[in-house]
Order: C-alpha cells, then structure tokens, then sequence
C-alpha cells in the first residue's frame, strides 16, 4: 500500500512525529467543524435582510452582498462606481503584462504606463469628455489605496537609490543630509509624519493655497517609505566587492555610468526580498491615511459597518478586506520569488 | 623619445603608513616591465597609481603626455590610454562576455554597437574564446574569465595595459593559457607593466626586471643581469626564496 507507506514514514515517522500528528488532529477536529458550520452550513448568503442573518446564527455574507461598493469605493458617487472600477481593471491588466519579462525591452512599456495613468486619472477625476468631475476627497475604497500604494512605491524607490547613494558619498554635505533624513523619517511613526503632512504643513502655505488632501498623504507615504527603502538598497551596495567599481572606473565609466549600469543592477537584485517586504508594508500601511480622513480600503469597510442593523457582522466585513489586502500581498510575494530566481539566473553555471 | 610612462618621486602614505618612497620609473613605448617584490612592497599601489585607482600624494606621474593631476579630465584622458587586468578579474557577472567587452566602448568611446561588437569578437578570437561570448562570466573557468578580462581591457585599444597579479587567483593548470596571452600581447609591440611572481614569464618576456622592497625600486636592470647577477643584497635573497634554490 503505497499511502500506508506515505502515512507511516511522514506523520508517524518518529514518536514525537506521532505524538504531534495526534494533537494536530485533534485541534483541526476542535476548529474545523464549527468553521464549517458557522462559514457556510448556517451561513446566509442573500435577502438584503441583517434580521435574517441573526435568526440563522451563521455568517452574513449577506453583508458583502449589500455593502461591497461601499466597501469597495468609499463615497465615491454611487452612480459612478464603473469609473473606478475600470480604471482598476485597467491597472491590474498594467501589472499583468508588465510582469511579463518580454515586454521589458525598450521603451515600449513606459509608454503604455504613461498613458494608463493617464486615462486611470482621467477616470477617477473626470471633467473632461462628459464625465462628471469627482473631487479627490470624494475618492475612497480600493481604488484609493492602489493609487496611494503604487504611486508612493513608485516614486519611493527613486528617491530611495538616491538617498542610499548619498548616504555612502565622500562629498561631507550630501552624506549628511542623506543621514540625517534617513534616521530622522525613520524615528518617526508613519503617523505622525502623515499628519505632519496633511495637518501642519498647511499651516505654513500662504493663506488661499491649498494642497489636495490625496496628495498630502501621498507625499507623506513616499517620504516615509523611501527612508526605508533607501536601507534596504544601501545593504545591497555593501555587498557589491570593491573590484566592481575599481574595474568600471579603470574602463572609464563616469559615476553615474557605473552606478546605472554595473553596482545597481547587482545591487538590487540582491536586495530583492527586503524591498518587498517594504513594498508590502507601505501596501498596507496605506491603512493609516484613514487618520487624516481619507477613506481607503479599511476605512470603507469600517464606514459600511457604521449601519447600525449590520455593525454586529463586523468579523465577516474585515475577513473580506483582510482577503483583498492579502491577495494583493500575496501576489507581491511571489512574483519576487519568480524575479529573484529569473535575474540569479547568470550565477548558475551552465 | 619621451617614455610613455613616467613617476618621478612618487610618494603614497596610507595613513601613518609610507607605502611609495620616492619611486622613479620610465617605461618607453613597446616595452615590457615586470614588477616584483614581496607582498607589501608596494608594487600593486605603484601600478594602482599609474591610473588613479590610487591617489599619489608627492611627485609626478605622466601618461602618454598627460600628467595625472585632480582635475577629472586628466583622469579620464589617462584612464582611456590604460587598460587594467585585476588579481580577481573583476568582470560584470550581471552581464554577458560580450556586453562586457563593449560596454565601455559603447558608453566611454561612443562607438557605435555592431562595431563595438566586431572588436570584441575579434578580441575574443584572439584570446581564442569566441565560443563563450554570449555566457556569464561566473559560467567560465578562471582562465577564461582572465583572458575575457584582457580583452575587455583591450577593448578600448590602449596604449599602456597594466597587469596586477593577473595569474595569482588562478588554479595551476590555468596559468599557462592566460601567460600565453599575455606573451602573445608582449610580442605584438604593447606597452605592459606586470605585477606578477611568475618568473619563467618574466625571465622569458620582459625588457625591464624591477624589484620593489618597503615601498622603494630597489632594483631595476634588463632580466638577463637580474636574475643571473642581482647587483643588491635584498633582490638576491627574495630571488633565493622564489625560485627556491
């Protein structure tokens, strides 16, 4: 018997082995059932009705039925859900062929990602070509944090190469100022620095100029996360030999010349699993706007849960959000497995 | 005719440490000379000087007419005219054999690519590994990866080639091959200066034997004085331990 074989060299391979196959056991036997029973044998599923879920006892489901555009796109005008809704079809097809190595060649890609921010922002703005115009502060949900998110990492990252490279010059003044920006942002909490951004910066713009309030947050995310980012990439020059910038000099490149082109494509691909790690934490982090009265994905689900009929199902509202932010993650998390693995491929001999 | 490489009482401290002392040499264009000495002797900074990988602090060091000063396009002029050849290699394994070979003559030169790619491929004939131009450096052997050095050094057509211990890191069997180039390049009419313990090479290739001890040339004749009668007491001992008799 081949699972006879199977079960005794893998879960009674040893005596500890068997003890703790037995008390796993017996704890999913604990778990499981009454999962089961509350998720889906006792669970309701539709009718629009908070009383319904109350007499059948299980989960309501019915609340993501009822709730999910609120949930999904904050205060954003109802009637004007496809907007947003478009605009984050088209940015994960963006992701999708972006994550595809053959479209990295040439210039190609940073043309189509122009052009869909572009249209994204036209979507989610409007005012042009007959779309009712929705101010930013009406923007909310999901489509709030995959904007604050992506554009924080994206512009983060920049300036994080930048502030990791400051941080190792031999010009006094820039290493300074690349020290004391990384340790200050970095002693400070995320929420403090996004109501520094969002609260008192105002204070000091002259009277009648105001900053949008998105754009305040968004700032606040990039500064924050790029001194972070900027430890991660200074690690990965650190493990660059001194032979790789002796030999680009010897040949003659300029500094810039050598950092594009032979430290930084090493250095960072090293550094891969700590810049997603931050990637990810500025993912979720993106949470935290909700304190400057932003509406992103969390706070939408909190605002969906504020009815007072559907506030007891509030386990079933952040499972939901819980599984978006996790999706999101995830898939982070594994496509820098696959890019690791595709860019090391020049370590392997052949 | 002037020499196309020129120190005149070069100094070097690191620190409190004076590793050049008044180091004074002359290479004329074509010639070969080898430089040896024990390790610390400040052999491998001298040639480290010659193109600014070191900064010299006393004295002057003149390249192909132009003096190595602070001023970055003296530096960069020199850096043109000298090709280098590291201990460690020190090729771009995040690139192929090829990208490596015309990276600076694409991006420093701005030589146009199917050229830049007809040099390399012509260099790489000629250390005989055409074969390997499209793979990564870390799926070559040691010796491929130095003679792939050599000719990515030779890529930007130099007029100086400085060789730092180029066989040091190397496994026994794979001296033979990169030392053959190297003679090859000799024979050819290029200007070398060799850090290098290789002394079957030495004796057989070079025009100038130059022994270096504490930071100072000791010793500089042509191979055939050197080796059979050391004029100094110090060269005379450090040939004894190296050749071992």
């Amino acid at each position: 018997m081949k699972l006879h074989a199977w079960v005794r060299a893998n879960l009674f391979g040893s005596p500890a082995n068997g003890l703790l196959t037995v008390l796993v056991l017996a704890l999913l036997f604990q778990v499981v059932p009454p999962l089961v029973d509350w998720a889906v044998l006792r669970a309701s599923w539709g009718g629009g009705d908070p009383e319904r879920c109350r007499q059948a006892g299980g989960a309501c489901w019915t609340l993501l039925t009822e709730k999910h555009r609120l949930m999904l796109f904050g205060i954003y005008p109802y009637d004007q859900h496809w907007r947003p809704l478009l605009a984050m079809a088209l940015f994960v097809a963006m992701l999708a062929v972006s994550a595809n190595r053959r479209f990295w060649r040439g210039r190609g890609l940073a043309a189509a990602w122009l052009l869909s921010v572009g249209v994204i922002g036209v979507l989610m703005w409007g005012g042009v070509l007959g779309l009712v115009p929705v101010e930013t502060s009406q923007w909310g949900g999901l489509p709030l944090t995959l904007v604050i998110a992506v554009l924080a990492i994206a512009m983060a990252f920049p300036v994080s190469i930048l502030l990791a490279l400051g941080r190792r010059s031999d010009l006094p003044a820039i290493k300074a100022l690349s020290v004391g920006y990384i340790e200050l942002v970095r002693g400070v909490p995320l929420v403090s620095v996004l109501f520094m951004a969002s609260v008192m910066f105002p204070l000091f713009l002259p009277e009648g100029v105001t900053i949008d309030k998105v754009l305040r947050a968004l700032v606040g995310m990039t500064l924050f996360t790029a001194a972070y980012l900027a430890e991660a990439v200074r690690g990965g020059l650190q493990a660059i030999p001194k032979g790789q910038f002796e030999a680009a000099d010897a040949l003659g490149l300029s500094y810039w010349q050598a950092m594009r082109l032979i430290i930084m494509p090493q250095a960072l691909r090293l550094v891969i699993p700590p810049i997603v790690n931050q990637f990810i934490t500025c993912f979720k982090d993106t949470s935290l706007v909700t304190i400057v009265g932003l509406y992103d994905l969390l706070a939408a689900t909190k605002a969906a849960l504020n009815d007072p009929g559907w506030r007891p199902f509030f386990v079933e509202g952040y499972l939901a959000a819980a599984l978006v932010y996790f999706c999101f993650c995830f898939f982070m998390s594994r496509y820098s497995q696959w890019l690791e693995r595709e860019l090391n491929r020049d370590r392997r001999p052949s | 005719m002037a020499p196309i490489v020129e120190l005149r009482d070069v100094n070097k401290w690191f620190g409190a440490f004076h590793v050049l002392k008044d180091v004074t040499l002359e290479v004329a264009k074509g010639e070969t000379v080898v430089v040896c000495g024990p390790s610390g002797s400040g052999k491998s900074t001298m040639i480290r000087c010659i193109n600014r990988l070191e900064e010299h602090q006393g004295g002057r060091i003149v390249v192909d007419g132009v003096e190595l000063a602070d001023d970055i396009t003296a530096i960069d002029a020199v850096r043109r005219r000298v090709g280098m050849v590291f201990q460690s290699f020190n090729l771009f394994p995040h690139l192929t054999v090829l990208e490596n070979l015309t990276l600076a003559p694409i991006r420093v030169a701005g030589v146009a690519r199917p050229e830049a790619e007809a040099v390399a491929m012509a260099l790489l004939e000629r250390v005989r590994i055409p074969e390997q131009a499209g793979k990564f450096p870390g799926q070559l052997s040691g010796g491929q990866q130095q003679r792939v050095a050599i000719a990515r050094a030779l890529c930007l057509k130099p007029a100086v080639m400085l060789f730092d211990e180029p066989t040091s890191a190397l496994d026994p069997e794979m001296v033979g091959e990169v030392l053959d180039v190297m003679s090859g390049l000799a024979a050819e009419g290029m200007t070398m200066i060799c850090v290098t313990h290789e002394m079957g090479f030495a004796r057989a290739v070079a025009d100038t034997m130059v022994f270096m001890d504490e930071g100072r040339i000791v010793e500089s004749a042509p191979p055939g004085q050197f080796f059979d009668h050391p004029a100094n007491e110090r060269t005379r001992r450090f040939l004894g331990k190296i050749i071992g008799h």
